[in-house]
């Protein structure tokens, strides 16, 4: 120990701390502290980004399960526009029956009742017809049985007959 | 003997490898041990070449004032490096070359006042350079204060430099991308190892950003100048107690600034424990505070200079075998030491970090119930 304290050099103390802490704030500013900040922004850089691949992966997931989603969404929507279609081309189909019957049905009876009233005039008119044509006829052969004084009075005894029979 | 073992070898070639080995190492240490045993001077030069590299160790775990590289010939003082500033304060500022000391040989005279080195100290002297004792034996002449550019503050600058460049080039290099290029591919890992396992598991997430420039400085540099230590060049700055001391002094200085009222709480009124035991642990965990860091200097110190020691004493027995034997094996054992202190120097750069980054966690812990 006493030995170690007479070797001790003052000197040698003095240009150890004075070029050590030197150094120290030397390399401090120089090296150590770009270094550790280079180091730290490479380290952080590499975590960010792997925390970014991560997030990508997830978001892609994310992304996939969407468009499943909708095409699942769009498939449904598809057939049930499909079935809506085909509901709707059933009663459209339907309804074009329904009127194009009554517009049948209704025009069937305008051509009855026109026919029928069509029927009635032509009947009327043959009724006039005939009994214009009776009367002609009548005429005529009471004109042709008139021209006949023995035909006459046979006509008028048997109408009296007939008479007297009812 | 030598006959038998020699018609062993021939007769019997069909033996493992290491048998032979191990009968050749021994027919050699034999004619090493007659030889020895023949020559009465051995001993005694044996003797002064021990001193001699006893010499030699301690010398080399002190600072010293010049650079040598290494010494041609002692006795002519003829070395190879180079001198270094010498500051003294001692009435004024006095600067001169540490060539003026000529190795320690000679006084150096500056402004009318005499210096001269002993044991790697300067020292007051008058112009023969005596050196006064007590009867302890300790120099008594007036030690003026000492700020030389030494060895090791050659060194501290150096691996300052060093880390500036290396580390500047670094940072510059996430300015164009955000991945390092050149030599920050082999920092960074080493940068965030001391951030993921050092800094945050002991200081905890919220508070450990404005200690990471100090555990990262004083890791590297640790670990920098003990590799250093290690090379041929010989500097060993870590196995200076003023060097350690300035670190834990640091350590222990902002561990006490930064710390919160938790801490304080924890070291002067112990929460949960008896009013009597309270009194009792205040003092021991006041003492602790020092003790800590203190442990962090010790510990730093002695880890360096005990490797050093083993290290190079094992490289003297080399020389003092001087042998087919001792010579390679303890070649072998510092070479296998080298790689053992090659893993000290980091383990003791990151355990002074660790246990820094300890200290501080403890200042900054927030309170929870116990």
């Amino acid at each position: 120990m006493e030995k170690l304290i007479e070797q001790f050099s003052f000197g040698l103390f003095f240009w150890q701390l004075f070029l050590f802490i030197g150094l120290l704030l030397l390399l401090r500013k120089f090296a150590w502290k770009p270094i550790l900040d280079a180091v730290e922004n490479r380290e952080s850089g590499i975590k960010d980004a792997l925390e970014a691949a991560e997030n990508a992966k997830k978001e892609m997931q994310n992304v996939t399960a969407d468009s499943e989603r909708l095409l699942q969404e769009a498939r449904v929507e598809r057939e049930s526009m499909i079935k809506e279609a085909r509901e709707m081309k059933d009663k459209i189909v339907a309804d074009a029956k329904d009127l194009a019957q009554s517009e049948a049905d209704k025009m069937i009876k305008q051509a009855q009742t026109a026919i029928e009233s069509e029927k009635k005039a032509a009947m009327a008119d043959i009724k006039n017809e005939v009994a214009t044509l009776s009367l002609e006829i009548a005429e005529k052969v009471i004109k042709g049985q008139f021209s006949d004084k023995g035909k006459q009075l046979q006509l008028v005894e048997e109408m009296v007959g007939d008479i007297k029979l009812n | 003997m030598h006959g038998f073992f020699e018609t062993d070898i021939l007769s019997d070639m069909q033996k493992p490898f290491y048998v032979k080995v191990l009968l050749v190492v021994t027919l050699l240490l034999g004619v090493n041990a007659f030889a020895g045993g023949n020559d009465p001077s051995t001993g005694d030069e044996k003797e002064s070449l021990k001193s001699e590299i006893k010499e030699f160790i301690g010398h080399h775990l002190l600072d010293s004032h010049d650079f040598t590289l290494f010494t041609i010939d002692e006795e002519k003082n003829e070395h190879v490096g180079f001198p270094l500033p010498v500051i003294l304060w001692d009435d004024g500022l006095k600067v001169f070359s540490s060539a003026k000391f000529h190795h320690g040989e000679s006084v150096a005279e500056v402004d009318g006042n005499y210096y001269a080195l002993y044991h790697g100290k300067i020292v007051k002297t008058d112009a023969e350079g005596t050196i006064n004792y007590d009867e302890d034996h300790h120099a008594t002449n007036e030690k003026p204060l000492d700020f030389s550019i030494t060895k090791n503050v050659v060194f501290i600058f150096l691996v300052a430099l060093l880390m500036l460049v290396l580390f500047g080039k670094m940072a510059k290099s996430y300015k164009t991308s955000s991945l390092p290029k050149g030599v920050g591919r082999l920092l960074e890992p080493i940068v965030l190892y001391v951030r993921d396992d050092i800094a945050i598991p002991n200081i905890g997430k919220k508070h450990y950003k404005k200690y990471m420039s100090y555990l990262l400085t004083v890791f590297f540099f640790i670990w920098i100048i003990n590799l250093l230590g290690l090379t041929p060049l010989g500097v060993n700055v870590t196995n200076n107690i003023a060097v350690t001391f300035a670190l834990a002094i640091l350590t222990y200085l902002i561990t006490t600034f930064t710390a919160n009222k938790n801490y304080w709480k924890h070291i002067f009124w112990m929460p949960d424990v008896p009013v009597f035991m309270k009194v009792v642990l205040a003092p021991i965990e006041l003492l602790g505070t020092f003790i800590k860091p203190f442990s962090l200097m010790i510990r730093l110190y002695a880890n360096i200079t005990a490797g050093h020691v083993v290290l190079m004493s094992i490289l003297g027995m080399m020389f003092i075998f001087k042998n087919w034997i001792g010579s390679p094996l303890s070649f072998g054992l510092a070479f296998a030491l080298s790689l053992l202190e090659l893993l000290v120097a980091a383990l003791q750069a990151y355990i002074f970090t660790m246990l820094s980054a300890l200290y501080f966690g403890s200042a900054v812990e927030e309170h929870h119930d116990h």
